[in-house]
């Protein structure tokens, strides 16, 4: 009875309201959108880090003939040197480094002309233009410092690479991203706030006879200011709704069809991550719907 | 029922206060009339009742709940238990009679099953049987206030207010509304009713308490109106511009203006008196009428008597004739 009688009284008041209830509708879709994309984007940049950094060596490179590093003053690193730095690598990062590989020139120019067989550039390269390095798979990618440290600045060590290094411009690119998303997300949300607040202060304006009588006959606060709470929250869950369906079909014909299908060797976000971030994004909007409602109703329906 | 204990009412800091220092003590079941001029604080009195203004000084209870300290979400309940009706009726527009009335059991979460027992009982009751589905604006002002009351009236509530309920209707409709609000006060309930209907005052001979600039002047059982020029200063006796006949010196001569009734009043008002002849919605309402004042005095049901009921079957007659 009570449930049904709401459930009509709401239905009245959007369709009384129907252009401001649109409108809100827009705006949070919009926003909702917002901070889904931005969502979206910290997912692809997870699933990024966690399929590549696998991948990705530290690579120790020892001193060639002819460096100018002050460590490499001794000329091509020894087989005393070598044999320090493997030590060093064994005993002082033994917990950093999953595994150690030993490239030795040789190995490096083997793997040269199968990638090059025509020579790089126009230069047929020798065995003796290669250099040896220690190739280590860290247990943990973001403890590239450590090896750093401990490393850098041995005799016989030339220089020390982070392949990650190569993948922070892409990371650096998605995080500005989703900032400007979440940025732009924040504006939008707040139109929509006051939006909702607008809504429901012309719907109690427009009802003031019926609440009037309501508080008068002794109908409790929440009788009078459910319906208004639920029109709000009813316009913003559309939104989400419809951001939900928006990021749904964008991630699915502009990544799963498309952009997976012409670069298929990355892994991208799929229409799973967005049922995902799909809680999140209706939990904002009933919170936003909340937040804005009782604030309104309680300037505009107190008994 | 309704007790005023020195209450003082200042809508705005160094305003005149708009109830200054007012003792009134209303019994259950009584009939009051509350008569003074616009802004002697006959509606502030009606508003603090209802609670939906605080006193800025001294203690209103209401039904054994003191509403200086009753707890704002205490105040549905408080109201549940109190029916108002308006000069100018409030009833929504986009509502049949039927849903006006009912409009008043849903939004305090009574079953279906009760609203549709009781809203046809109540509707019999005031005499608007078979206008169930009229508009409000397809009615006239007297059965419009018929289903204002009947809304108040529907839940049985214990005090019934009405803030001249009769300012807007011609006296033989207006009358019709009297036996009406008599009625449901034989029925056990308390009516306060402020009003300037001077000849419906005299007619029903109740208590009269008289408020001036925010002060009780006068409270006397069985009294009249008192003279209209007293009490309406700024008005006088003014027989052209005032309701026709009221408070001037019948003269033969005088031209008069005729105010017809609507013949939908009439046929309510004797609708009415035979549904309660055969005791429609008043008999199995004062077995529902429940004494939940928290006061924990007997319900004594004691009807109050009728003595009126006679002088006014045959009032009022007289002013539709020139």
């Amino acid at each position: 009875m009570r449930l049904q009688f709401i459930l009509v009284e709401v239905l009245q008041g959007l369709r009384r309201n129907a252009t401001m209830v649109i409108s809100v509708i827009l705006v949070t879709f919009v926003s909702l959108t917002f901070v889904g994309a931005a969502a979206l984007l910290q997912a692809q940049v997870t699933k990024l880090k966690g399929d590549w950094y696998d991948l990705v060596e530290v690579s120790v490179f020892l001193c060639p003939e002819g460096s100018t590093e002050p460590t490499c003053a001794e000329g091509e690193a020894t087989e005393e040197q070598i044999a320090t730095i493997e030590r060093a690598i064994d005993t002082e990062l033994g917990d950093v480094v999953a595994t150690t590989y030993f490239e030795s020139k040789a190995e490096a120019f083997e793997a040269f002309e199968a990638r090059y067989p025509d020579g790089y550039q126009g230069t047929q390269l020798t065995e003796d233009d290669m250099q040896a390095s220690y190739r280590l798979q860290l247990a943990d990618p973001e403890q590239y410092q450590v090896v750093d440290e401990v490393l850098s600045g041995r005799d016989g060590v030339e220089v020390i690479e982070d392949q990650r290094a190569a993948f922070e411009p892409l990371f650096l690119a998605l995080n500005r991203a989703s900032l400007v998303a979440v940025g732009l997300a924040a504006v939008m949300l707040l139109a929509a706030a006051l939006l909702i607040t607008t809504t429901i202060r012309l719907s109690a304006v427009s009802r003031r006879r019926e609440t009037g009588i309501m508080r008068l006959v002794g109908a409790s606060n929440l009788f009078v200011q459910l319906p208004f709470m639920l029109e709000g929250a009813i316009a913003a869950l559309v939104g989400a709704v419809l951001a939900v369906g928006g990021l749904w079909l964008a991630v699915q014909y502009l990544v799963v069809d498309w952009l997976a299908q012409s670069v298929d060797w990355v892994n991208y976000v799929t229409t799973a991550d967005v049922l995902a971030i799909a809680p999140l994004l209706l939990g904002v909007a009933v919170a936003l719907a909340v937040v804005s409602s009782v604030v309104t109703l309680h300037r505009y329906t107190r008994v | 029922m309704i007790r005023f204990e020195n209450v003082s009412k200042v809508y705005a800091r160094g305003a005149r206060p708009a109830l200054d220092e007012v003792s009134v003590d209303v019994e259950r079941g009584e009939f009051v009339f509350l008569v003074g001029a616009s802004g002697s604080g006959k509606s502030t009195f009606l508003r603090l009742v209802l609670r939906e203004e605080r006193p800025t000084g001294g203690r209103v209870y209401v039904a054994g709940r003191d509403l200086t300290r009753l707890s704002g979400w205490k105040v549905p309940s408080l109201r549940r238990g109190i029916g108002m009706v308006f000069q100018d009726f409030r009833l929504l527009p986009n509502k049949n009679v039927y849903e006006n009335v009912a409009f008043a059991l849903q939004v305090i979460g009574r079953p279906r099953h009760t609203i549709s027992t009781t809203v046809p009982e109540v509707l019999e009751w005031v005499g608007l049987d078979g206008k169930e589905k009229r508009r409000p604006h397809e009615l006239s002002g007297g059965e419009q206030q018929r289903v204002a009351i009947a809304r108040a009236f529907v839940n049985r509530p214990q005090i019934l207010l009405a803030d001249e309920p009769t300012g807007n209707l011609d006296p033989t409709t207006s009358l019709g509304i009297m036996r009406l609000l008599d009625r449901i006060n034989s029925t056990g309930t308390t009516v306060v009713m402020a009003t300037h209907d001077d000849e419906i005052v005299n007619e029903m001979r109740r208590r009269v308490v008289e408020l001036s600039t925010g002060s009780v002047v006068r409270d006397e059982a069985d009294a009249q109106y008192g003279r209209r020029e007293d009490i309406l200063p700024l008005v006088g006796p003014a027989p052209v511009l005032d309701a026709p006949g009221r408070g001037v010196p019948r003269r033969g001569a005088t031209p008069r203006i005729v105010v017809q009734p609507e013949p939908g009043d009439v046929a309510a008002e004797e609708a009415a008196e035979a549904a309660v002849e055969q005791g429609a919605f008043e008999h199995d309402g004062s077995q529902k009428a429940p004494p939940e004042d928290g006061t924990g005095e007997p319900d004594t049901s004691e009807l109050p008597s009728r003595r009126s009921r006679r002088a006014m079957s045959g009032a009022g007659t007289g002013h539709e004739e020139a």
